[in-house]
């Protein structure tokens, strides 16, 4: 390397510098509060108001414990996009996702421990939630179960499995439940999923875009969601419109925690981190966890709550289909069963 | 002579048509913001406007539309300068290297500067060994705003300035105007409204643009949130109200700039009058 462009990049490199300590500077009166240490929670879509709760006893408690003041930034998108953001270099101390997966993609990116879900209890899932049906006052079509949605004339509204998380457990869950029915005979479950599939009317490519289509534009009988989803939805729009329905069989979809290993060491929060994910499982944050209606592993807490949570037999995705790796091959690849199923 | 469109209900029907497309395309989305922002009565608007995360958005598309707008002052002046007022080899070049940001989608200059600025960018890696993060903060946030909004200002200009020449200008020069005097008395003000609209348009699109600031914003609430990432995000959660109440701010920021520019306008239209 010539003198000459080294001279260059020193001073490209000194000007961003300069630019980014500027940056940071004016980047004070943006964050008011006088926290000693900051943990970024990177989570998914709707959970802003689940951690809006859980957040301040917890400050409370580490305040209580260790004699300081922290700060929980939090930052919401899908939990893919956020494991993308994460590998790009956002610095999320901890992330609390609804997709296994996606905390998989930051394992094999070397920035969260291969172990990771057997580092907490209950396979890092302090909390979990099925999927359930939503449909309009007094269930005029008599949905059910899964079987009601292939009847001729229902029309079904979720979004696209290939694009959304939560439609690929609707697709697995009504998969599991007509293998069950038809005592695993795979020529009948593929009929039935075929009629499921010539149901949909409309297939969104997320769930907020599902939501819309069933509820602003009235398009179908039935929208099929997470349980916690459906249930803030009717209430957001609310309750006397619409009804929650939870099929007698169904699948358990946890909703995974872990710390990233490679920004609590950076940022010396490890401490912290793991004590937020821990506090997750006390009676306390089940109980805030419970009231936004997802369910909790805490058993105590579990049957205070047990009339918000139907009974069901949950199914487990892992045991139904394998890992992963092998359900998004057989299933939603390119030219996998889906697609076959969706060809006529 | 009679000419096409002097018939009255020609000209009703022209004028009906024109109040009608601008109703239903620029007012009845503007009254439906409001509408919907006030849906639940005045309790909830005021709670969602107060809201701590709803004033840091508030903010920080403030802030960055501060710092962008000089600075793209400043740059479109000095290209528009360049290009018109000089001949040198690459004029043309430059002239389309303007233009990039405009060609470019937004997504996809966010993601470039991603991919060079980010974790694992070519410069991304040297910025993280020395702990500076500029992805996922706003300050870069305001590189990619200043990306997109750099033509703006230069984009008013050139046309302008080609079209009037430099005669003026060599008048000045040859009466003993030095080069600060000369842009300060004969430029400027023969491109003061191409300018304002320039900067209005910087402006508008630095308070608005949402598709390269989401790809390098990381969606952290009360740091690197502008309104419109923030109207995405009520809406996500089913927060209507507070989605509609970001996007009235919004429209209000909007409405506000318009009036500045009237008032800019109003008071060159009357230094300039005999």
């Amino acid at each position: 390397m010539n003198i000459l462009s080294k001279l260059s990049t020193l001073r490209l490199g000194a000007g961003l510098l300069g630019a980014a300590t500027l940056g940071l500077s004016l980047t004070a009166p943006l964050s008011a509060s006088a926290a000693e240490r900051t943990l970024m929670n990177a989570s998914y879509d709707v959970s802003r108001e689940l951690f809006t709760a859980l957040n301040p006893p917890f400050i409370e408690q580490w305040r209580e414990a260790h004699g300081e003041e922290v700060e929980i930034q939090q930052s919401h998108a899908g939990s893919s996009t956020q494991a993308r953001s994460i590998i790009e270099g956002l610095r999320a101390d901890v992330v609390t996702f609804n997709q296994t997966t996606d905390i998989d993609v930051l394992a094999n990116a070397g920035l969260v421990a291969e172990d990771w879900q057997s580092r907490l209890a209950d396979n890092s899932s302090p909390f979990y939630s099925t999927m359930a049906f939503l449909v309009r006052k007094g269930n005029p079509k008599g949905i059910e179960d899964w079987q009601d949605l292939a009847e001729d004339g229902v029309r079904v509204v979720f979004p696209n499995p290939k694009t959304s998380g939560n439609a690929r457990y609707t697709y697995l869950a009504a998969w599991a439940a007509a293998a069950r029915e038809n005592g695993g005979d795979e020529v009948q479950t593929e009929a039935y999923m075929r009629k499921l599939l010539a149901n949909v009317a409309v297939f969104d490519t997320g769930g907020r875009g599902a939501t819309t289509s069933f509820v602003e534009r009235g398009i179908g009988d039935v929208l099929i969601s997470f349980e916690s989803e459906v249930q803030s939805i009717s209430r957001e729009y609310g309750d006397d419109s619409y009804e929650v329905v939870v099929p007698p069989v169904d699948l358990l979809a946890e909703f995974p925690v872990a710390w990233v290993d490679d920004s609590v060491r950076r940022n010396q929060t490890e401490d912290l981190a793991r004590a937020y994910l821990e506090y997750l499982y006390s009676p306390a944050a089940q109980r805030i966890i419970a009231e936004h209606n997802y369910r909790v592993r805490d058993p105590e807490v579990a049957r205070e709550f047990s009339d918000r949570f139907p009974e069901t037999e949950l199914l487990d995705v892992n045991q139904e289909f394998g890992d992963w790796d092998t359900i998004t091959r057989t299933h939603f690849a390119s030219g996998a069963k889906l697609d076959q199923l969706l060809r006529r | 002579m009679r000419r096409i469109g002097d018939s009255t209900p020609v000209r009703v029907t022209l004028i009906l048509l024109a109040v009608v497309l601008s109703a239903l395309v620029l007012l009845v989305p503007l009254v439906a913001i409001v509408f919907e922002a006030f849906a639940r009565g005045i309790g909830p608007f005021i709670t969602n406007l107060t809201d701590y995360f709803t004033v840091q958005a508030i903010w920080l598309t403030l802030l960055i539309a501060v710092i962008t707008v000089p600075v793209n002052l400043v740059f479109g002046i000095f290209l528009a300068w360049l290009v018109t007022r000089f001949s040198f080899p690459g004029r043309r070049l430059l002239q389309t290297l303007i233009d990039i940001p405009f060609a470019v989608s937004p997504v996809i200059a966010g993601l470039l500067y991603l991919l060079l600025y980010g974790r694992n960018g070519w410069l991304g890696q040297w910025l993280d060994g020395h702990d500076v993060q500029l992805m996922f903060a706003w300050p870069g946030m305001l590189l990619v705003t200043i990306f997109v909004t750099c033509p703006f200002v230069a984009r008013e200009l050139i046309p302008l300035m080609q079209a009037q020449g430099s005669r003026e200008e060599e008048a000045a020069v040859t009466l003993g105007a030095n080069g600060w005097t000369l842009f300060r008395r004969v430029t400027l003000p023969n491109v003061r409204t191409a300018l304002i609209y320039g900067v209005i348009l910087t402006n508008a699109r630095a308070m608005g643009e949402f598709g390269a600031v989401s790809v390098v914003s990381g969606a952290i609430r009360g740091q690197t949130l502008t309104l419109p990432l923030m109207v995405q995000q009520l809406y996500q959660d089913y927060n209507t109200v507070g989605a509609f109440v970001a996007a009235l701010l919004l429209a209000v920021l909007a409405v506000l700039t318009l009036v500045v520019k009237a008032l800019l306008d109003t008071y060159a239209a009357r230094k300039h009058a005999p």
